[in-house]
Order: structure tokens, then C-alpha cells, then sequence
């Protein structure tokens, strides 16, 4: 529904705070990359779909500078390219985030009430569904069936199955997450003082 | 070509074989709602499931404008079928449709008006959930303005652009009930030929593609 909101996210160049190091920024790399799989494919309109695939499994999702190449590379429209490439549902428009949280909406999950917790979840994380956190930690998306139906309604958070999801477990799994990265910070900043506790 | 005969709700029609039933049917003075179908067209999409008639020997209503005319057709444009799958097709169309008509653009000279009012269904249909897209406005494009809450998804648009230019400037995005017009990139574009080509605002039946001021 918030297909005009990712629009303009797309037209955005990704920010590239993350400090890949000096050497290339974030673009030049997804240019680059999308670059070495175009030259793999003829210049024919019938690659594109396969051109998509193979961008998204190498560079996790597709980027809208991935798109501006395949248009160019391909002859044809970039509104042609963003058309076909936002019909399908295999394809992410968001990199994925450090951790993958996936809410199951199958008809079990649906029945048991999946769709409040991925409303859960976006509230708490402040994204939509199939979008990531600005600072890349978390990355949300809606799936069909995970296949442990009795345990409606479940969360997948990086392959790990949560059933039973609550509310109250949302918060709890993001706070984990975020304490954990608290604790991750500290250590890196201050390695001494782990050692004298130890 | 070959002239034919054919009827039309009792009238008495000649025309060329192989043209299109429903461009017949309107240079006759015999309306039939439509929204997608353009003079031209060389396969119309027929997304817009109004232009239903009947013809006898065919199973089932079928749509005017994918229907080419042959000697002796006999068609229906009015029975008691069509009208309802047409009120039916209408009815949804509204439902996912911002009626909003005293500030709308195309107030007065809007297609959904006209043929609510032929068919006479109400703008607010009852019965049906109103499923309505957000944002209510795409501004994303420098010079035309997208109201997804207005389009009917006819495709008219993007039929004249690519017609018209080379590399379209608009295309169908997404799908279900999220499907939009797109006017995705035309910020990274160079050279935009919606500076001076105003087509698609001018085919747009309802008023969904504005011209920015």
C-alpha cells in the first residue's frame, strides 16, 4: 500500500554511513556489481526478469541505480524496468537489514492474528513491511507459510522460529537485540574493562 | 474491405468485416460503456469489463471492443445481463475510487459520472468496502501530479506514451489492489519529454494525471 512512499525511498541514493571503508562508496559497489552481472546477459528485453534475479541474489535486494543500468543495458524504459520488477513479489526494493525478521501471514497465522504483530512490529521498528531501518539493524517482512502452522501466529527472526507471538514478545525481541548491541558496543570501545571483570 | 450487415439492438448496421464491434457500435451512435478502449488500438486491453454486449450464437456476454464484426452478427448492447455485469464492474470501480467530485479536477467531465449516470448506479455504491490507496497523491514526477484514488487503472496513459515516445514515461506498477501508475525515474531522467507533452492528462478519463501549475 505504501507504494509511492518506497517511490521516492528508491530515488534516494542508499546512505552509505556505514563506512565500507574508503575505498568505494556503497553506489560505486552496487554499480559496480550490477555492472558485471549485466555483462553476462544479452541486450534483450526477454533477460530482464532473470537480469532482476541475479541482482537481487547478489546484491540482496535492487537498488534503484541497479535499475537505471538494467533500463540503459536493456533499451528500455526505467518505469518499464521499476513496473515489472514491483509486480513480482520475490523481489526487495530495501537492503536487508543485519537482522531479518519475517512475520507469517499463512491462513493459520492470519486466523491466530499474524497481521497485528506485523503491525507490532511496525510500529516498534517505525517501517512498513518489506522496508529496513535507516540505521540497517532491522528489516521486516511479511511470508506465506513457514510450515509450523501449530504454533500460529509465528515470527522467523534470522531462521530462528518464534511461535506463539505476543505483543509483549515483539518488544522483547527488539530490546534483546538492542541490548545485545549495547553490550557489543561497550566491549569494542572498552576491551579492558572485560578483562579486569574477568 | 468487405462491407457486412449486421444488427444491433434491432437496428440494421453495415461495416467494414474485421472492424472493431465496439468502434462500430459508438461511430452508430450506439453507446456502450467504456473507459480503456482508444480509436487505434491494435489489441485493446479490455480491462475495464464495461463494454459487455451480446451476441447470439456466442456463450455468455463478451466484450465489444476485442469483438470484430461479422457478416449477419447479431448483437444485444442493453439486455438485462450486460447492464448488470456493467453496474456490477462500475460498482467496483468506485469502491477503490476517492468520490470526492467538488474537488476534483474533473468534475463535470468525468467518465465514471457519465456512466454511473447512464447505468444508474449511485457514486456511492452500498455493499462494498471502500479499499483506497495511500499516499493520496504522487508528486514525485517535476511536472504531472498521479491521484491513485481517482485512476481507474484504465491504462489510457500509458498506452498514448508509449505510442508517443520512444522510452515511456509511465507504466503500471506493483499489482492487485496496490496497482498504480507509475512515474517512477522521471527525476533521473534527462531531457523529459513531459515538458512539452501533456497526452496523457489530456486522455485521462477521470482526472488522475494533472498537470503541475
Amino acid at each position: 500500500m505504501h507504494n509511492i512512499e518506497s517511490n521516492n525511498t528508491l530515488e534516494n541514493k542508499p546512505c552509505s554511513d556505514k563506512g565500507e571503508g574508503p575505498a568505494a562508496s556503497e553506489e560505486e559497489v552496487i554499480a559496480a556489481r550490477t555492472k558485471e552481472i549485466l555483462a553476462r546477459f544479452p541486450h534483450k528485453r526477454s533477460s530482464l526478469i532473470p537480469i532482476l534475479q541475479a541482482i537481487q541474489e547478489r546484491l540482496g535486494y535492487i537498488d534503484g541505480i541497479s535499475m537505471e543500468a538494467v533500463a540503459s543495458h536493456l533499451g528500455l524504459a526505467l518505469v518499464e524496468v521499476y513496473g515489472v520488477a514491483t509486480f513480482y513479489n520475490q523481489f526487495r526494493f530495501h537492503p536487508p537489514g543485519r537482522h531479518q525478521i519475517k512475520v507469517c501471514l499463512g491462513t493459520a497465522c492470519h486466523v491466530r492474528g499474524g497481521g497485528i504483530i506485523l503491525e507490532n512490529f511496525e510500529r516498534k521498528l517505525d517501517i512498513k513491511s518489506g522496508e529496513t531501518t535507516s540505521d540497517r539493524e532491522f528489516s521486516l517482512d511479511s511470508v506465506a507459510c513457514v510450515g509450523c502452522c501449530a504454533l500460529a501466529p509465528v515470527a522467523v527472526i534470522d531462521e530462528e522460529i518464534k511461535g506463539h507471538m505476543m505483543p509483549s514478545k515483539v518488544e522483547g525481541i527488539i530490546l534483546g537485540f538492542e541490548l545485545e548491541k549495547e553490550k557489543q558496543a561497550r566491549e569494542k570501545h572498552d576491551p579492558g574493562e572485560n578483562g579486569d571483570q574477568g | 474491405m468487405a462491407l457486412v450487415k449486421i444488427t444491433v439492438d434491432e437496428t440494421l448496421i453495415q461495416a467494414e468485416e474485421g472492424k472493431n464491434l465496439l468502434q462500430v457500435c459508438l461511430e452508430n451512435q450506439i453507446y456502450i460503456p467504456n473507459l480503456c478502449y482508444l480509436e487505434g488500438m491494435g489489441e485493446p486491453p479490455a480491462s475495464c469489463r464495461l463494454c459487455l454486449v451480446e451476441i447470439d450464437g456466442v456463450d455468455g456476454p463478451v466484450t465489444a471492443c476485442t469483438t470484430k464484426v461479422g457478416q449477419g452478427m447479431v448483437v444485444r448492447t442493453d439486455s438485462d445481463l450486460v447492464r448488470e455485469l456493467q453496474r456490477s464492474a462500475l460498482r467496483l470501480l468506485l469502491s477503490s475510487h476517492r468520490v470526492d467530485c467538488a474537488h476534483c479536477e474533473a468534475n463535470k467531465k468525468c467518465a465514471l459520472q457519465d456512466i454511473a449516470r447512464f447505468l444508474g448506479v449511485g457514486l456511492k455504491p452500498k455493499g462494498l468496502d471502500q479499499i483506497l490507496k495511500e499516499p493520496d497523491c504522487d508528486d514525485s514526477h517535476p511536472h504531472l501530479s498521479y491521484y491513485p484514488n481517482r485512476c481507474v487503472l484504465c491504462g489510457r496513459c500509458i498506452y498514448v506514451c508509449k505510442r508517443e515516445h520512444p522510452l515511456a514515461m509511465l507504466s503500471f506498477a506493483k499489482r492487485g489492489f496496490d496497482t498504480v501508475v507509475s512515474l517512477y525515474g522521471a527525476s533521473l531522467t534527462k531531457d523529459l519529454p513531459c515538458v512539452t507533452c501533456s497526452l496523457c492528462v489530456d486522455i485521462c478519463p477521470v482526472g488522475a494525471l494533472l498537470r503541475k501549475s
